[in-house]
């Protein structure tokens, strides 16, 4: 692998190198993607950071284990194509974990760069390789196939299976980050993949939940195209659990494994008086006619969307910030009401930024206790009672307490409820023998994602919770390796 | 692509569509739906099955042109295709054990109505049907409910068919004959629904309605369909369509059902203009140039 002579070319630059946005105000007015990439040369100088430090804490920071300080160096040197081949070698979704992963928390985290500067910027970088593939396809797949070889050459190719696996068939159930991942990987593996979605639209959360500003759908249409291009076939409008149950796909479909990965898709509610007025919502049903549907583009799409003026988002996570921004995209004045500091707020720095930037208000250390409406039945008001922070509870957060006496009214037309979802019970219900947890999460093997059910595999949010695309995509490629084993045994 | 094998108007306001859809087919059972989406920038519309052929793997449905898309949906035409048909969604009414059953229908929920019946007169009950429409014109399935039931009564708002009155009160006349019903069953508006709820409550008689409210993904993630039932939200995806009738709060679903009525002007007027355009163009295209023809 080709190095950077350290001495000679880092940077002393001591912060990221910023990446263009559109601006604030007029941003907040579109769809349009927010943050734009860098150019090759912002690239270059930003990779020119990287210290190519020993240990390279990064890469054990990724989920999926991403060469970060290679590829890194070989941005560094202008070679792009190999540095796209590196990252696309390990991780099967870069264009997608460039933009969403909480990097805060994960590989930037870690960087040893980070104990005196800021870290690199690595999923800027990671991003910008997979953009770059994404204009030059041709190039990006020569790199590939050269660097196959190579690790083949080296017995270092990570599409080695154990055995052969080219007559066998796996069905991978919804088509998520876990979802994907597992089938691109088992694909390598030369198994025959077939994902079922339940949806119109390949992609999970990557379509209907995260925003076009944030995550283009063109984009992900680009990635899954590419993992079918290493032959994964793609069936839509398939419910598995009433269209199939598991047990069919491997008694009666021939398939000789199952992986699932239906991710936390059942919405929580409040449970407060008045949550189910006209104008209130949770997040999913916003961001699902929006962006699976295309409900701001209503009349030319079919689907409409409701969008009040006055609107209060509930909720702190990633979520909550999403539906958020993308109510005021509809036209609303938005607050977030969070029960919390913004402190304890799990939704990623950036996000919380760039929402403030668009306008967004925050109302912390406040709790919904009861929704207002009219004789018609629309809401108009969100009556909150003021909180407080006390002891530091189970999670490590200091629990909220109410103010006695404090409640307040917001003045609302809009409600959207971004309190967490849990995941749809459908396949334990119809799967015999597999084993929950009593929060309805599939108890499944840590490193092979094995079930209590022989041949069935799961991973991602629903055996784990809602969490993130990265989590989910550790948990598809952990398993498609259980997978490979088992169909090797 | 899912074809649409056959296409039939069965009144001014109802058709009757038939669509390959094989696995579907062999796994839908009444009270279940299908959502379809006509094209790229369609709408994901709910509809009940009307019958099955697993046979012929064709699934069929029966729907009121109401809506933009229920309205585009009554221009197809056999040979044509559906971009998207995805299903079975929800659960089956539970009809297993009934003995005495009466089955109301209110207008197009006689199309749902009709395969419970059935199933249930297959199944060796004895079923009243009970059906309900505004005119004689709009009374759908006549012959086929006779098929497969016991007995009839089709209701007339205005009494064209000489049968003047609402369902509820031929309900009522089955019940003082003596008609012992374990079971009923109850598909058509949310105020029928309520009013048959209200008077089997009475007599304690066990009732599922099928409640068809606003959806969007059908899978249980967006909330849209949120029915409350008893003390708290149910979504009518997962949880039903049917449920207990006795418990569901019908203001409440009609008030829900109706948060997106401002829309659906938009969505019609959108639709007519499209009619219209398409109305010049095919004018056009009918025109015959005589322009250098020297006439």
């Amino acid at each position: 692998m080709a190095s950077v002579d350290k001495k000679k070319t880092k940077s002393e630059q001591k912060t990221k190198t910023p990446m263009a946005e559109l601006e604030p105000t007029t941003r907040a007015e579109t769809f349009d993607e927010v943050a734009r990439g860098y150019t090759e040369q912002e690239a270059m100088q930003e990779a020119l950071r990287c210290i190519q430090c020993a240990k390279k804490p990064c890469v054990a920071g990724c989920p999926v284990g991403v060469p970060i300080a290679d590829f890194i160096a070989l941005v560094a040197e202008g070679n792009i194509a190999d540095a796209y081949a590196l990252v696309k070698s390990t991780n099967s979704l870069p264009a997608i974990c460039g933009r969403v992963c909480p990097q805060e928390t994960q590989c930037e985290g870690v960087c040893t760069l980070g104990r005196i500067e800021e870290p690199v910027a690595i999923g800027r970088l990671e991003r910008f390789v997979a953009d770059w593939a994404f204009d030059n396809p041709q190039e990006a797949a020569e790199a590939s196939e050269a660097l196959k070889y190579a690790q083949v050459e080296a017995g270092e190719f990570s599409g080695v299976s154990p055995c052969d696996l080219s007559t066998r068939k796996v069905a991978v159930v919804g088509s998520g980050p876990a979802s994907l991942t597992c089938a691109g990987q088992l694909a390598r593996f030369g198994v025959q993949v077939v994902v079922f979605e339940a949806l119109h639209e390949v992609g999970g959360v990557l379509s209907y939940g995260i925003p076009e500003f944030r995550l283009p759908k063109e984009l992900v249409k680009k990635e899954i195209a590419s993992i079918e291009a290493e032959g994964v076939k793609f069936e839509t409008n398939a419910f598995i659990g009433k269209l199939y149950e598991i047990k069919e796909l491997l008694d009666e479909q021939g398939f000789d494994a199952v992986f699932i990965g239906t991710g936390a898709g059942t919405p929580q509610y409040l449970g407060i008086e008045g949550e189910g007025l006209n104008g209130s919502m949770v997040a999913s049903e916003l961001l699902t006619r929006v962006n699976l549907m295309k409900a701001h583009r209503f009349p030319e799409y079919a689907t409409p969307i409701y969008a009040g003026k006055r609107c209060v988002v509930v909720g702190g996570g990633n979520v909550a910030m999403d539906a958020a921004r993308t109510a005021r995209r509809l036209g609303a004045e938005v607050t977030v009401v969070y029960r919390r500091s913004q402190k304890e707020m799990p939704a990623r720095a950036e996000e919380i930024h760039h929402a403030e930037e668009e306008g967004i208000a925050f109302k912390m250390l406040s709790n919904p206790v009861r929704v207002l409406g009219n004789d018609e039945g629309w809401v108009t008001g969100l009556e909150c009672v003021a909180m407080e922070l006390g002891e530091p509870d189970a999670s490590g957060r200091r629990s909220p307490q109410e103010v006695e006496g404090s409640n307040f009214v917001i003045d609302i037309d809009m409600l959207v409820v971004a309190i967490g979802s849990k995941t749809n019970r459908l396949i334990a219900e119809t799967t015999p023998g597999l084993e929950i947890t009593k929060r309805n999460l599939i108890v499944a093997d840590e490193e092979s994602g094995a079930t209590s059910v022989a041949g069935v595999f799961a991973g991602g949010d629903v055996v784990i919770g809602a969490a993130t695309v990265i989590l989910a995509m550790g948990a598809g490629k952990r398993a498609a390796q259980g997978i490979a084993t088992y169909l090797c045994k | 692509m899912y074809p649409i094998k056959e296409v039939r108007a069965l009144n001014n306001e109802v058709t009757k569509m038939v669509v390959e859809a094989l696995q579907i087919s062999k796994k839908i059972k009444p009270g279940q739906f299908i959502m379809l989406r006509i094209d790229e920038v369609g709408e994901r519309i709910p509809l009940t099955m009307n019958e099955a052929d697993p046979v012929a793997g064709t699934v069929t449905i029966i729907f009121q042109a109401v809506g933009a898309t229920t309205k585009q949906l009554a221009k197809m035409k056999a040979g044509d295709t559906l971009l998207d048909f995805a299903g079975p969604f929800g659960n089956p009414t539970q009809l297993e054990g009934a003995k005495r059953v009466a089955v109301i229908g209110g207008g197009l929920g006689t199309a749902i109505a009709y395969p419970q019946a059935k199933f249930l007169y297959e199944q060796g009950a004895m079923v009243d049907v009970i059906t309900g429409f505004r005119t004689k014109d709009l009374i759908l399935l006549e012959d086929e409910i006779n098929a497969h039931s016991t007995s009839q009564i089709i209701m007339t708002d205005d009494g064209s068919n000489g049968n003047q009155g609402l369902v509820t009160e031929a309900l009522q006349r089955r019940i003082d004959e003596g008609a012992n019903y374990d079971l009923v069953l109850a598909v058509g508006p949310v105020i029928m629904m309520k009013f048959v709820a209200a008077l089997t409550k009475k007599y304690g008689i066990k009732t599922y309605v099928s409640m068809n409210p606003l959806m969007i993904d059908g899978t249980g993630m967006c909330g849209g369909c949120r029915v409350k039932v008893g003390d708290g939200y149910k979504h009518a995806c997962v949880d039903g369509p049917d449920f207990d009738g006795h418990l569901v709060d019908y203001d409440d679903a009609m008030r829900r059902g109706a948060s997106y009525r401002s829309f659906e002007n938009v969505a019609n007027d959108a639709v007519d203009a499209a009619d219209a355009a398409a109305a010049v163009d095919a004018a056009a295209a009918e025109h015959e140039c005589l322009i250098g023809r020297g006439k």
